[in-house]
């Protein structure tokens, strides 16, 4: 049986290239990049190489890139270093409720530190909505934090016009990254952008690397005590293998985004339709138009995700319901239910199938017909027989 | 016949030394095995920390010793309406009710077979201490092995046709075997603790428990014939043949809760292990379960009122509403209503019901309900 990934949302298998450009670097490379002595000075220059690489595949200064280890520090920093650091400026912290965890926690921590939170909601395509943003912006709004592209459905959020609303506000504008990176065009500058986030492992790079873009002037509290690192905003000697292979990766996505897009909307089609022609009875949640090409969540009436995702296991295929699991058992999504409502069937069938380097014209449709088979065993009241 | 290796086995673990053991035969055994988490009850304390999650991360180490797939489940939902209500109304009935047979009904074979045999699986096992026997295409439950572990007790709600895709791999074991293959295949969870008490409970205060759930109604304490003796804290906190928190004091023998009074609020008490008044010749069951098909309507057979208590022998009648009357061949002490009664003709397990109402000399005893 082969086996079939289709959770790039969750991570990425690296880039053969991207291991290639690392190997070297673990040995010969091994200077600490703030040493005053030639082994320090060869990995400063890596280090510097690659932050521009970073600034430049968002059109930052590459003053602007702090490396951290992954996304969840770099949404921590920008959300809890900028509240903390602005509390003389207001006491009010805007974000969705359709957050990754790694803001959402972020926000809830800020509340019991004192802070008011607004948690704004979703439509049901999963979209943030300005007139909402407009109205829970006050004087005291600090910090808005809004992702680009939800993690679960794949829905693009209104970024630039967001940007654009808080242009003449004191609020920095967060907005997490880490699933439209190497995929969308993004320009920090023109879309008014304060603090974005992106993840090496989620663009066939290595774990445990990733960057906050902080813009020129940003005032940002520390949240990690010690050298001098990352101007003094992230103490902690560099990753430097993990930060050259992450320079590979953002390389090797920003020359080829054009093609790389329309070949994973070639799969979501090619997916959709195979399900479609198999009979298999679902909807896709969100709205497809909107979406980034990677993702695709859909519902499955009359299943759940426990059962569906065990067997599709089971069967070879990797796929996720995006959402967290408590003691192995899986949760309604709290994004679905931000755009359904509680308890709404949706929540509980619904897998998110997300694209990348990995599939293949054959391995899409293998995995849609397997899908399909399942869906119709669990749906047609059939015990089967293997 | 299948072999082994196409055979899927769904193994329910609980992250215990038995279910870790039972997946471990049946991997050696060249199984298609699958290990499989339920999460019933969300015991999640202010700090975020369940016992579930530890327990599952067991599981998790357990499967990848044994390099099996692991998955949870949760039930949750059914877990509270078909077992934690059922657990409170007997509790407001002023019955003493058994959640572990009511668990194995219901949720581990009915709701999480049927979730195993969604996946593909030819069989669920589970780490009980019973015997499936297949006699000639009868498929029959006999006692575990190990007499000190059987749990036949709690699976007497179980019928044929779910013990024909069940396997019990450690029925033929005694506990102390189970321990020493666990402990040779250095498996993380040979030494760990087995699970006393009700599941959702745990190690916590159970009058703690149970006050969280349903009111408590203090009233008094009285011996049969009307003489005050005390207060209690309320009827559900006590069973009968209870000895433990009365608090009478005085010479004499030690004293016990001979029955309830639910209209009235009166705990009934009396003095001595053997008093007459705990001993009854007969009762009637209710939610009868034959394994195998029970035509005669009168039998001799053995039966337990309680877990791990010694046979007795007793007749059986099948009355016509489906319950039963089962008279004892000796008086038995502390029959207690809400408990199942389990019949066996040797080491085959014939079923069981619930205790409903306890007699003495053909005469139903009102006061234990």
């Amino acid at each position: 049986m082969e086996h079939i990934y289709m959770d790039h949302a969750a991570t990425t298998p690296m880039d053969k290239r991207v291991a290639e450009a690392m190997t070297p670097i673990f040995v010969d490379v091994f200077g600490n990049p703030s040493s005053v002595h030639s082994f320090g000075r060869t990995a400063r220059q890596y280090l510097d190489g690659a932050r521009r690489t970073m600034a430049r595949s968002i059109h930052a200064d590459e003053k602007e890139i702090i490396f951290t280890s992954g996304g969840t520090e770099a949404d921590n920093l920008a959300i809890i270093g900028t509240a903390l650091a602005n509390r003389h400026k207001g006491n009010h912290v805007i974000t969705t409720v359709q957050e990754h965890h790694a803001s959402l926690h972020a926000a809830q921590y800020l509340e019991k530190e004192g802070f008011d939170v607004t948690y704004l909601p979703v439509d049901e395509k999963g979209i943030v909505s300005l007139d909402k943003l407009k109205d829970a912006l006050t004087d005291e709004t600090i910090v808005v934090s809004i992702m680009f592209v939800n993690n679960e459905t794949g829905m693009i959020q209104p970024v630039e016009a967001i940007g654009k609303l808080l242009n003449d506000h004191q609020a920095y504008f967060h907005t997490d990254a880490v699933q439209a990176f190497g995929l969308l065009d993004i320009n920090v500058k023109q879309a008014g952008i304060d603090l974005l986030t992106v993840s090496a492992h989620k663009i066939n790079g290595p774990k445990g690397i990733g960057f906050l873009y902080a813009a020129d002037g940003v005032s940002m509290q520390t949240l990690q005590f010690g050298g001098e690192q990352e101007r003094k905003r992230r103490p902690g000697t560099e990753n430097v293998p993990a930060v050259v292979g992450f320079q590979k990766a953002v390389e090797l996505a920003m020359e080829n985004k054009t093609e790389r897009c329309q070949t994973y909307w070639r799969y979501k089609e090619q997916f959709i339709e195979k399900l479609a022609n198999n009979g298999v009875k679902f909807t896709v949640n969100g709205d497809l138009e909107k979406s980034i090409a990677s993702i695709v969540n859909i519902s499955f009436p009359g299943t759940n995700v426990e059962t569906l995702l065990t067997n599709f296991d089971l069967d070879g295929l990797a796929a996720s319901s995006g959402s967290a699991c408590t003691a192995g058992s899986v949760e309604p999504s709290h994004v679905l239910a931000a755009m359904f409502g509680d308890g709404d069937e949706r929540t509980t069938n619904s897998i998110r199938f997300s694209f990348g380097l990995f599939n293949t014209d054959e391995n899409v449709p293998e995995a849609a017909d397997r899908v399909a088979n399942i869906v119709q065993r669990l749906t047609g009241g059939r015990r089967q027989n293997r | 016949m299948k072999n082994n290796q196409d055979t899927r086995v769904v193994v329910g673990m609980s992250g215990g030394v038995d279910s870790s053991v039972a997946a471990l035969l049946l991997k050696e055994q060249g199984y298609d095995v699958v290990g499989i988490f339920m999460k019933n009850w969300d015991d999640t304390d202010e700090d975020g920390v369940c016992t579930a999650t530890e327990d599952f991360d067991d599981v998790v180490r357990v499967c990848n010793q044994l390099d099996i797939p692991y998955f949870a489940v949760n039930f949750e939902k059914q877990y509270w309406d078909k077992v934690f209500t059922y657990f409170l109304d007997e509790y407001k009935a002023g019955r003493t009710p058994n959640p572990d047979v009511m668990c194995n009904k219901e949720i581990k074979f009915k709701a999480f077979l049927d979730h195993a045999m969604s996946l593909g699986a030819d069989y669920l096992a589970t780490g009980h201490y019973a015997q499936v026997r297949n006699n000639n295409g009868t498929f029959e439950m006999l006692r575990g092995a190990d007499s000190n572990k059987d749990q036949t007790y709690f699976l007497n709600q179980l019928t044929e046709d779910v013990l024909e895709r069940v396997m019990f791999p450690l029925g033929h074991m005694t506990k102390q075997e189970v321990r020493a293959i666990a402990e040779e295949h250095g498996l993380v969870t040979a030494a760990k603790k087995d699970s006393t008490g009700i599941c959702f409970i745990g190690e916590r205060n159970f009058k703690e428990f149970l006050s969280e759930y349903l009111p408590a109604q203090p009233g008094t304490m009285k011996t049969l014939d009307g003489v005050e003796k005390g207060k209690h804290d309320g009827l559900m906190y006590y069973t009968i043949g209870q000895r433990q928190g009365l608090g009478i004091g005085g010479s004499g023998d030690p004293w016990f809760v001979v029955g309830k009074d639910l209209e009235d609020n009166v705990l009934y008490v009396g003095q001595g292990f053997d008093n007459e008044k705990l001993y009854s010749n007969s009762l009637i069951a209710s939610d009868v379960n034959w394994i195998n098909d029970r035509t005669e309507e009168t039998f001799t057979c053995t039966a337990k009122f309680r877990y791990r208590q010694k046979d007795s022998t007793v007749t059986v009648t099948q009355m016509a509403n489906g319950n039963v009357h089962v008279a004892f061949n000796e008086p038995q002490r502390a029959i207690t209503p809400g408990q199942a009664v389990v019949f066996y003709d040797g080491d085959v397990c014939l079923g069981g019901g619930t205790i409903d109402k306890v007699l003495k000399h053909g005469q139903q005893l009102a006061y234990v309900g």
